[in-house]
């Protein structure tokens, strides 16, 4: 067995027996990443992991190992990292080396984790299908000539390719569960306030939430023991204390009650991607889980609500790239207006443009009521929505993505890019934990399915997929060549 | 026509906290430029504003003290606008739901006393700081003072003449200094004065179109910029223009305003709730907490001054018009019976020296101790009060401590009467035909032999004593 057929967890095995060295792991990864032609890493920081992986070996020897000592990972480029340069995909940002760790990043160095650079995405993480990129397209390793989703698409790729054991992913309005859904890896996003998002570029502050990507739901519950817990320095992180989430991955599924909201069976969902998830959730009826009809009726204000909130965050988020203090300034500016005018106008690409565009917009006196606030209230009746349902069922189960994974350059029309987040946003509206698991084969390419729960069962929510996967082994395809 | 006039201000208080409102950096003043600007305070990609807990406790301290409304969820939003000095592009700050609610608090004019209601007060962050003529090309940014913590205090539009609002501003700057949550220092900024200026014929309802005059670093000024306008306004209504609705710089080299930007330019500032800091909670503990720990306010002091002590209404409105003088005149009565005396002292002859050397009463060269003794020495008649202000002068020149200074020119009263009676005989028989006006009639008189009989003594006779030997022998 070569190393990047091991998951995280078998890895983390191999260390501590010292079967072998993390140096010998990350050397081994390092030569896939640079190989790979996906354009999945923006940055490969290949001196930087060898000097980590040195330090984990010697931390091994020493017998004070912790759960991701040693174990190398993608990180998506949209987390601030010391001395590296800290993108988000976009060319404002391209001159930036972030003079400080996010606190993701800390926990990640603190556990003595390989960093084998920065992953692909989709610009400042707006996008479905990581075409947003300053740094071009990321291929889909299951078809090079699709999309991995967005925006956290070079995390999917990578781990989907077996560039990395596990990478970190970011989560606005899918981007995380949908391109593991795309590129068939498994994918948690966790309730709002889980993880910190200090050091963590902002898109949209109430719905950006980390979260890992990784092969198997095992090794998503050890890398989100790692990043989680309360952060002082992110006044919405939850003071809550961090389960051991690989406790009750075991636990049976005997009595589990799943909610199938009729919303997300609906028009616009492809047949083949429909069966897989209907043979999905049959699978959980044979662990003992008893399946019901649920409503979600203001599902339908999702994406408007979506479109108006993240913009309107992001709009002034994204205000502080501004040519003046770091990243992209404009050659020879001739005033103040024209240095912000041409720094940010070429700094930005269409769709960064078009969300802040649309986000002034709708924050212009006059039109805040009619748009901000009115999306404030469809985003209560969403997570109200969520709530009635819970009251009757412990999860809610459906499809991520309407598709299987589109053609690179097919989809022109933005609104088409906006309508495939369409089961993937209310979840982030509403703030809860919600993951893709794969769960089929269409079309040759990988289908997820959708388990979203109540706010803070996130190990309940592991332990449903770990059980799927001890069942199934559609985790455990993998893309042609790639072996 | 006969004007009203009708002024309403918008005071920025720097609270006093040790780091800022939302990072742990400094706020220290006069630092090396950005050398107290963390990454919070530089805006960079992927940091989070954590609330200052104490900026928060101050402005509950200011919102008790003007006895307001504590909103207990109050809120905090972002007022977006670019400009290099800002580095978020926002400043944080509070439109709808302001920590501090409608308050009120009691000026004194010519001895009439009026309520100024304040409509608000909220928190939010300062900016940095634009140095536009240091280099030729460039303007130089120094984010020092951003995201220094700022209570800006809003008052309902109730002052009727410039003096007014001086009183209402210094009534304010008397009071954050009092409660402990601004230094009061206006050359560096910790205060400041926005003024909104309209006036109206006299008897109508509805206001005037108003301008908000900016840049105001002193009472003084404050004054200046608001006649300087309110006569601007009155020239263009009575010469049949109109005023326009704009914001004015006051230019205090020039004495003059002049507009900066009018309505019709101003900013859609885009306001919406920070989504990076959940509302702020007012425990009723933390209420109450501070409520135990709030100080003697001025005005409860002035009734116990009045009350306790039996100063009068104007003596202890002065007395506490500010806390350094109210702090110095406490150490002064802390071991003095004669409290009137000991404000007559410190309104007095303390007031005007320090006024002439324009200095503040907490960098006297004369110590409360020692003010308190020189009048004790009054009291206990080892000098006279003419006497106690050739003392006070040679206290203010550092020439000794009281007693020192008394035994060492020789300025103790004599009171004995022996000596007394002896130099009045003999100047009854150098002044004859005085002693004859008093006989017959003129009274007045009276003084000249005082006058005598003190100049002989070097003042120094005690003036009790030889009126009433003076009378008993002239009789």
């Amino acid at each position: 067995m070569e190393f990047h057929e091991l998951t995280l967890k078998e890895l983390q095995k191999g260390l501590s027996n010292k079967e072998f060295s993390s140096v010998e792991l990350t050397s081994h990864f390092i030569k896939r990443v640079q190989n790979s032609e996906l354009n999945a890493f923006i940055t490969i920081t290949d001196d930087l992991a060898l000097v980590q992986a040195k330090k984990a070996d010697s931390i091994i020897a020493s017998g004070k190992m912790n759960d991701l000592t040693g174990i190398p990972y993608a990180h998506k480029d949209i987390f601030c990292t010391l001395g590296v340069k800290t993108s988000a995909g976009s060319k404002i940002l391209d001159p930036f080396i972030s003079p400080y760790d996010a606190t993701v990043s800390e926990k990640l160095n603190d556990s003595n984790a390989v960093m084998l650079g920065k992953a692909n995405m989709d610009e400042l993480a707006m996008g479905s299908g990581n075409e947003n990129s300053f740094y071009g397209p990321v291929k889909n390793p299951w078809n090079i000539s699709k999309v991995p989703g967005g925006s956290s698409g070079g995390s999917a790729a990578a781990v989907a390719a077996k560039l990395t054991p596990f990478s970190t992913g970011t989560d606005t309005g899918g981007s995380i569960r949908q391109p593991a859904s795309l590129c068939g890896i498994t994918g948690l996003k966790p309730t709002y306030g889980r993880v910190s998002r200090y050091g963590m570029i902002a898109y949209a502050s109430s719905l950006d939430q980390a979260g890992p990507m990784t092969q198997t739901a095992e090794d998503a519950a050890i890398v989100l023991k790692t990043i989680a817990g309360f952060d002082e320095r992110d006044s919405t992180s939850a003071d809550k204390t961090v389960p051991d989430y690989e406790k009750s991955l075991n636990n049976s599924l005997e009595g589990l009650k799943i909610g199938i909201p009729k919303e997300y069976f609906s028009e616009g969902l492809d047949d083949g991607v429909k069966q897989k998830i209907l043979d999905a959730i049959k699978e959980f009826e044979s662990l003992g889980a008893t399946v019901k009809e649920v409503s979600l009726p203001h599902a339908k204000f999702a994406i408007p609500a979506y479109y108006i909130i993240a913009p309107c965050e992001c709009s002034s988020n994204l205000s502080r790239l501004d040519g003046v203090r770091y990243g992209y300034r404009c050659e020879s500016p001739k005033d103040l207006s024209d240095l912000y005018i041409r720094s940010r106008s070429e700094g930005f690409g269409d769709e960064v443009k078009r969300r802040i565009m649309i986000g002034s917009f709708a924050l212009s006196a006059g039109y805040y009521d009619a748009y901000y606030l009115k999306a404030l209230k469809s985003r209560r009746l969403i997570s109200n929505d969520f709530q009635e349902v819970f009251k009757e069922v412990d999860v809610i189960m459906g499809p991520v993505s309407p598709t299987i994974a589109w053609d690179i350059g097919s989809k022109k029309d933005p609104v088409s890019n906006y309508l495939s987040d369409i089961y993937t946003l209310s979840v982030n509206l509403a703030g809860l934990p919600a993951m893709s698991i794969p769960a089929g084969i269409s079309d040759n390419m990988p289908v997820g399915l959708h388990i979203i729960g109540n706010y803070w069962t996130e190990e309940r929510l592991l332990n449903i997929a770990h059980q799927f996967q001890i069942q199934t082994d559609w985790h455990k395809k993998s893309p042609k060549g790639i072996d | 026509m006969e004007w009203e006039t009708v002024i309403g201000l918008e005071i920025h208080a720097q609270l006093n906290t040790k780091s800022k409102i939302f990072s742990g950096a400094s706020t220290q003043f006069g630092a090396k430029p950005n050398s107290q600007a963390c990454a919070v305070d530089l805006g960079l990609p992927g940091v989070l504003p954590v609330v200052n807990k104490e900026a928060v406790s101050k402005a509950v301290r200011f919102g008790l003290a003007v006895d307001a409304h504590i909103n207990q969820i109050n809120v905090f939003d972002r007022k977006n606008y670019f400009y290099p000095d800002l580095p978020k592009g926002y400043q944080i700050s509070q439109l709808e739901l302001p920590i501090v609610g409608e308050g009120k608090i009691d000026i004194m004019v010519n001895g009439e006393s009026k309520t100024i209601g304040v409509t608000r007060a909220h928190l939010e962050e300062d900016a940095g700081k634009s140095i536009h003529d240091l280099y030729d090309d460039y303007t130089a940014v120094d984010l020092n003072r951003a995201g220094t913590p700022l209570l800006e205090i809003v008052s309902e539009p109730d002052m009727r003449s410039a003096e007014e609002a001086v009183a209402y501003a210094k009534k304010i700057h008397s009071l954050v200094q009092y409660i402990d949550i601004c230094d009061g220092n206006m050359q560096e900024g910790s205060f400041r004065c926005d003024a909104n200026v309209s006036i109206r014929p006299l008897g109508q309802k509805e206001f005037g179109t108003r301008t908000e005059l900016k840049n105001i670093n002193s009472f003084k000024f404050l004054e200046k910029a608001i006649n300087l306008e309110l006569e601007r306004q009155q020239d263009l209504l009575e010469d049949g223009g109109r005023v326009i609705q704009e914001t004015r710089l006051y230019d205090a080299d020039k004495n003059e305003t002049r507009s900066m930007r009018s309505k019709e330019e101003a900013n859609d500032y885009k306001y919406f709730p920070d989504p990076d800091l959940l509302p702020v909670e007012v425990t009723n503990e933390l209420l109450e907490q501070i409520k135990q720990e709030l100080p003697e306010l001025p005005h409860e002091k002035k009734a116990r001054y009045v009350e306790s002590l039996g100063l009068s209404d104007y003596d202890a409105d002065v007395i506490t018009s500010s806390k350094a003088i109210a702090d110095y005149y406490e150490r002064m009565i802390a071991n003095n019976s004669n409290a009137k005396l000991c404000a007559n002292w410190v309104m007095g002859e303390l007031s005007g020296a320090l006024n002439k050397e324009q200095l503040d009463i907490s960098n006297s060269p004369i110590s409360p101790e020692e003010m308190s003794l020189l009048v004790e020495r009054i009291s206990d008649n080892t000098i006279s009060g003419k006497i106690a202000k050739d003392v006070f002068k040679a206290l203010w020149n550092q020439e000794g401590g009281v007693d020192q200074v008394i035994e060492s020119k020789g300025l103790k009263q004599i009171t004995d009467t022996g000596e007394i009676e002896k130099i009045i005989e003999e100047v009854i028989s150098n002044n004859s035909a005085q002693v004859d006006q008093y006989r017959s009639g003129n009274e007045k008189i009276l003084g000249f032999f005082v006058g005598q009989i003190m100049k002989a003594t070097n003042g120094k006779a005690n003036p009790k004593q030889v009126n009433d030997i003076l009378r008993k022998k002239l009789a």
